[in-house]
């Protein structure tokens, strides 16, 4: 028994792995306070559903999860912060405040995050540098390329980063407040648009918690296809931020290589799905679409191609000096303030992470096929550029041979069932190409009464803020796109 | 990379067919040209991106555009950084309210005479963020819209042959 087991008694929240969960109340949230001040415990996620705070916890020793749940009361001064316990926890309890949540009575930063309408970015108060021959460089909201919107502001002396600071929240859309209220599978369209790269990850792990909150089971060939997407969707991501990272260091040829890498994925995709980028494919009760034999004969062929792709990368990236010069030693985020983040995905891989039982969601137990198949979370310790390059390429590597082997063992069968009009809570997640996405829904009578989406980037952007350390300002597209956290996906 | 190389130059370039310019964009376009008289641009584009609060997946697909299939610059056309060096500001996503000002401020800095493409179902009317409570609604709700190219996202080959309405309308 872990001694997260020994703290938490058993509470009805359904997941699949199931989830030790349980009501606490000020002592409680004190005790959990005390704990987490000794015990390694991660912090996942954090969020207000408009009367309880409630936090995932999950123990790093052996990937047992847990959710709590806290009344915050007026009467004894509100709800103790975990920010200065758990440092990824900052942003998010920002974010409770300014969704309309009450605000932890000793928060560690009482900025608003979200909110610019509380606190415009111009007088925004970015945390102060002190020293000589200073100065600041503020980039964006509106950054000169194809990438979403969000402020940077550099405290830079002469060309070092002496501190950066990200100012985020521009595509703030009020994603969640808008699913409440919708069926299941209208608030699915829009869980599938917190991050449209990761639609498919997104798309599962609402699903999932859709149908823990219900207790339905989907039929065997829909958790399979769901998947083969879910791979397909890593494939193209990886070989889009391969490439773009060589394309930020000035090396176009491979931008081109992966360009046509991931084009190729794309309109395979197209027609075996239905959609280019495999949105809304994933439903909550299943999947929407049932390719047949022909389809899925295309994504084989497809596999050894994209296989010589990612051999050319390799080959290419390797024999390049000029460009190894630039990813080697860049950007370097130390295992121990992964872990201090408890940082999933890649960024956590390439940081020493790869060790911790869980953190690659699609081994923990129960989650099929992925528990009929073997999926060996690659690691490096060295947290660099190169680092995080090294680790999309071999999970390339490794979704190749994981859709083959869905391919082949695909079982065949109904793809999709009813949703019963019921209520219930439930947990969900699955490990898009970014890390671990994770969702809480509490249903009433077959809508949703109260949500949660916790893109793995909520931990990866302040990883960003101290890669930079001890680099210089014309280093930061590159450390930034090996990182690549979404905008939109936090910008609730 | 000599691999690379020797295999680009010996194979016939992967490059689709230019898309014919799409039917509905020429019709609206040829109507906004006759009513604003505005001026021609000639034979080539630079464009300017804003995400005005998407969720990215229309920038996948902006950037597919530059993939050696759909070879978005043997048009004329191409993506620039700065707004002042821009005929055609593309907007995507709905308007978040967090980004109204910058999105007005960005049209401001495109010189006339300047071009504005709602791309994608949320640039157009805020598709399935409108209504949302930081949502404005389309990308019209801030700046005045000249063409749209609809999608959810709207495809690379969509975008092009929505691009190469405003080329063909201008000639």
């Amino acid at each position: 028994m872990t001694a997260l087991e020994c703290f938490l008694a058993p509470y009805p929240v359904a997941s699949v792995p199931p989830v030790l969960a349980r009501h606490l109340d000020d002592d409680g949230w004190q005790a959990l306070r005390s704990a987490l001040a000794v015990e390694a415990w991660d912090l996942t996620g954090l969020w207000h559903d408009g009367g309880d705070v409630l936090a995932t916890l999950v123990d790093p020793g052996d990937g047992t999860l847990a959710l709590v749940r806290h009344r915050p009361n007026p009467a004894s001064g509100g709800w103790g912060s975990l920010g200065g316990l758990r440092p990824g926890a900052i942003r998010l309890e920002r974010t409770v405040v300014d969704r309309g949540g009450p605000r932890p009575a000793d928060a560690t930063d009482r900025r608003p995050w979200l909110d610019h309408q509380a606190q415009p970015t111009l007088g925004y108060p970015f945390l102060p540098v002190e020293g000589e021959g200073l100065h600041q460089v503020p980039v964006g909201p509106v950054h000169a390329g194809i990438i979403e919107p969000g402020h940077f502001r550099f405290h830079a002396q002469g060309e070092a980063v002496v501190r950066l600071e990200a100012r985020l929240g521009y595509v703030r859309k009020g994603t969640l407040e808008a699913m409440v209220g919708r069926a299941p599978g209208d608030a699915a369209v829009l869980a599938g648009r917190l991050s449209g790269d990761t639609t498919v990850a997104h798309s599962i792990a609402f699903a999932r918690a859709v149908e823990a909150a219900l207790g339905i089971a989907v039929p065997a060939r829909a958790h399979w296809l769901r998947a083969v997407m879910l791979e397909v969707e890593r494939l193209a991501n990886h070989f889009g931020d391969c490439g773009a990272i060589a394309n930020d260091a000035a090396f176009a040829l491979l931008h081109m290589e992966c360009g046509r890498a991931r084009e190729r994925i794309a309109r395979t995709a197209a027609p075996l799905f239905g959609h280019r980028l495999m949105m809304d494919r994933v439903v909550p009760g299943g999947v929407a679409v049932d390719p047949d034999d022909r389809d899925i004969a295309a994504l084989s062929a497809l596999l050894p191609v994209l296989a010589e792709h990612l051999a050319a990368y390799r080959r290419t990236y390797r024999g390049l000096p000029s460009l190894l010069d630039r990813t080697l030693t860049t950007g370097r985020i130390a295992p121990a303030l992964a872990r201090c983040y408890a940082a999933g995905g890649v960024v956590g891989r390439a940081s020493g992470q790869a060790i911790i039982p869980g953190q690659d969601a699609r081994t923990r137990p129960g989650v099929p096929p992925y528990d009929m198949l073997p999926v060996v979370p690659v690691g490096r310790d060295a947290g660099d550029v190169d680092a995080r390059v090294q680790v999309r390429l071999d999970e390339i590597e490794a979704s190749l041979a994981l859709i083959a082997a869905m391919i082949e063992h695909m079982p065949r069968g109904e793809v999709r069932v009813v949703l019963p009009d019921t209520s219930g809570e439930g947990l969900g997640w699955a490990e898009g190409f970014r890390g671990d996405c994770q969702w809480w829904v509490r249903l009433e009578h077959g809508k949703v009464a109260a949500v949660f989406g916790r893109d793995p980037s909520w931990f990866h952007w302040p990883l960003l803020e101290a890669a930079i350390d001890g680099n210089i300002i014309a280093d930061f597209p590159l450390i930034n796109k090996s990182i690549n956290g979404s905008y939109s996906g936090v910008d609730l | 990379m000599w691999r690379l190389i020797a295999r680009n130059l010996l194979t016939r370039p992967v490059a689709d067919p230019a898309p014919a310019p799409d039917p509905a964009a020429l019709e609206a376009l040829g109507k906004r040209v006759a009513d604003s008289g505005r001026q021609r641009l000639g034979r080539s584009l630079a464009i300017r991106h804003v995400d005005a609060g998407s969720c990215n997946a229309c920038e996948l697909e902006l950037h597919a555009l530059s993939n050696p299939y759909h070879d978005l610059e043997r048009f004329g056309l191409s993506f620039v950084a700065s707004p002042r060096h821009a005929d055609v500001l593309l907007v995507t996503g709905p308007v978040a309210r967090n980004m109204r000002d910058a999105l007005h401020a960005t049209w401001v800095a495109v010189p006339e005479p300047r071009w504005v493409i709602a791309a994608g179902a949320c640039a157009i009317d805020g598709g399935c963020f409108a209504g949302a409570p930081e949502v404005l609604g389309g990308a019209d709700a801030v700046i005045p819209v000249d063409l749209t190219i609809p999608g959810c996202p709207p495809t690379p080959t969509a975008l092009l042959a929505g691009l190469l309405a405003l080329l063909a309308v201008e000639r």
